[in-house]
């Protein structure tokens, strides 16, 4: 693989999901950067070991000339992410607004919107998409399978511009798992605790079934 | 890997789970715990080298003083250490952490043991007033403050989470140094290094998925001593299971309360019920739970602790609903079959 070609994914997070999914992009042929909150000597070692590979950097370097920002910060961290690093960038959301588990965050409260939409809003110059937040990080790596295996779990891809989802959806399938498109974020709702798909392990059949008994 | 430097250590956990009686009706907290003074009892009697009760606020897990059940059984017993697994330290006052089990220590003539952890449940933080939006600030800072008081004499301590301490002697002091502390981590990263950084012990808390993927965590654990200038330390696991007489006995056991439980954890946290299909795959080798016949349960012990790079295994036993009787079962078939068939497997290792 030429390294010219190789498309740039910056992962902001390096708690239980960041790494996970630094790892799976590494190996589905990405070039990977990963910070966390502070200073990247902080989790130089973290990274060398768990996800070799990766370039650990300051959140500001590390989406520069990247193509997609993944966000996996704990979600009552999000408020003191500034927006401005993220303008201009496609934005995999792959947090969880999960009260019960994490505890409540005013922000996420309002429940007119999915918290995706509330992520969005205030990322107002980025394309946000949801996705990977609705399978558990013990599980992501395990699960995943080359195109076409009978057994391949399917994942939701959701967002409001159809470039961005597919875009997104290309990773989630190279990464190893069948991308299902949902077409706005708060379609996305259906990825969330308490949704029909959530820590669920679907086929891609049975994934469409579960998300269209909802909308109907 | 530097297994053979420490012993194998083979021990019980138990968040103290809700029992039926024999018609299948929930018995009160307080026969409950009555009922745990006696698992530990016998657990010693074994010869299992631990037990470790976990912190809980709930009606299905009415532990929230462990350290006052394992002072009942220290008093009862001679050999077998007795720690907390986990304590929820972020919501806790360190020095009164530190003066339990210091006095735990003292009743038990230096058997007490601590894991510092979250847990996976959050009801200590409404319960004591504090916002789980602070869990990072908490934990740090009062793992810090643990760490000072460990090391026995006046401690200068200052923080924001709670009242600074000047020259302060804290007591009961221990008799012989430090007691053993371990830093519980279910996966992130970030504990295991700050397990490495005060030179603590490191339990992998591996309740779901392959346990396989721990593997890297042991090794950042290593280097990650190295880098703070640490002495190598421990690494333990501590996995959820069941042992009866055979393996088809142990899942008819254990599946029905584990789907129950699941469900009504999955209800409040929006996750689905597991499927049975899900549930054998957990039990399986590539799985988190150890529940079968003493000779499965041994044969995936031995073959997990190696590979984790641990020396010692805490099988948590009980899952809401089963009967005591079934439990002091458990408990018998883990002390007389599964551990000498562990140790055997293992006799070249250590």
């Amino acid at each position: 693989m030429q390294l010219l070609s190789q498309a740039r994914i910056a992962v902001l997070g390096a708690g239980h999901v960041g790494p996970v999914i630094a790892r799976m992009a590494i190996a589905a042929g990405y070039h990977v950067s990963i910070a966390a909150s502070g200073d990247p000597e902080k989790i130089m070692l973290m990274t060398q070991i768990l996800v070799p590979g990766a370039e650990p950097q300051w959140a500001a370097d590390a989406v520069v000339g990247t193509d997609i920002v993944v966000l996996s910060i704990p979600l009552h961290r999000f408020a003191d992410l500034d927006p401005g690093l993220v303008a201009g960038k496609l934005v995999v959301d792959a947090m969880n607004y999960w009260p019960p588990v994490n505890g409540v965050v005013d922000m996420f409260e309002d429940r007119r919107y999915t918290s995706s939409e509330i992520v969005q809003r205030r990322l107002a110059r980025s394309t946000v998409v949801k996705t990977l937040n609705h399978i558990g990080y013990h599980e992501m790596e395990e699960d995943r399978r080359t195109a076409g295996s009978a057994d391949r779990r399917a994942l939701g891809v959701a967002g409001d511009d159809p470039g961005a989802v597919n875009a997104v959806a290309e990773v989630v399938e190279r990464i190893g798992y069948d991308a299902v498109r949902l077409d706005s974020l708060s379609a996305g709702g259906l990825l969330e605790p308490g949704g029909p798909v959530f820590g669920v392990p679907l086929h891609r059949a049975e994934f469409e079934l579960a998300v269209l008994a909802q909308v109907a | 890997m530097a297994s053979a430097q420490f012993p194998l250590v083979l021990g019980l956990d138990t968040f103290g789970d809700r029992t039926n009686d024999a018609e299948g009706r929930p018995i009160s907290h307080a026969q409950t715990i009555r009922n745990l003074v006696e698992q530990g009892v016998l657990a010693d009697q074994l010869g299992i080298d631990f037990f470790g009760i976990g912190e809980h606020h709930t009606d299905d897990w009415p532990l929230s003083a462990a350290d006052v059940v394992l002072g009942a059984i220290a008093a009862r017993t001679k050999r077998i250490r007795l720690g907390s697994a986990v304590t929820v330290l972020s919501s806790d006052d360190p020095v009164r952490v530190f003066q339990r089990y210091s006095t735990l220590n003292a009743i038990s003539g230096g058997r007490a043991e601590v894991i510092l952890g979250r847990g996976s449940s959050i009801d200590s933080f409404p319960l004591f007033g504090y916002d789980l939006a602070d869990y990072e600030t908490l934990f740090e800072e009062k793992v810090n403050l643990f760490a000072e008081l460990l090391k026995g004499g006046p401690v200068t301590w200052e923080g924001t989470t709670r009242a600074a301490l000047i020259n302060q002697d804290v007591v009961p002091h221990t008799e012989s140094g430090p007691f053993p502390v371990w830093i519980g981590v279910g996966g992130s990263p970030q504990s295991v290094v700050r397990a490495a950084h005060y030179g603590f012990n490191l339990m992998l808390a591996i309740i779901g998925g392959n346990p396989s993927r721990f593997a890297p965590f042991s090794r950042l654990f290593d280097q990650a001593l190295k880098q703070f200038g640490q002495t190598p330390r421990p690494v333990g696991v501590h996995g959820p299971g069941h042992v009866a007489a055979t393996d088809e006995k142990a899942r008819e056991e254990f599946w029905p309360y584990y789907e129950d439980v699941i469900r009504r954890i999955g209800k409040t946290r929006g996750f689905a019920t597991p499927t049975k299909e899900q549930f054998v795959h957990e039990v399986g080798l590539h799985g988190a739970l150890y529940v079968g016949s003493p000779e499965t349960v041994a044969q995936k012990i031995a073959a997990n602790l190696p590979a984790l790079g641990a020396t010692r295994f805490d099988l948590k036993y009980g899952m809401g609903g089963l009967s005591h009787d079934a439990l002091m079962t458990n408990i018998e078939l883990y002390g007389t079959e599964v551990i000498p068939r562990v140790r055997e497997l293992l006799a070249s290792e250590f």
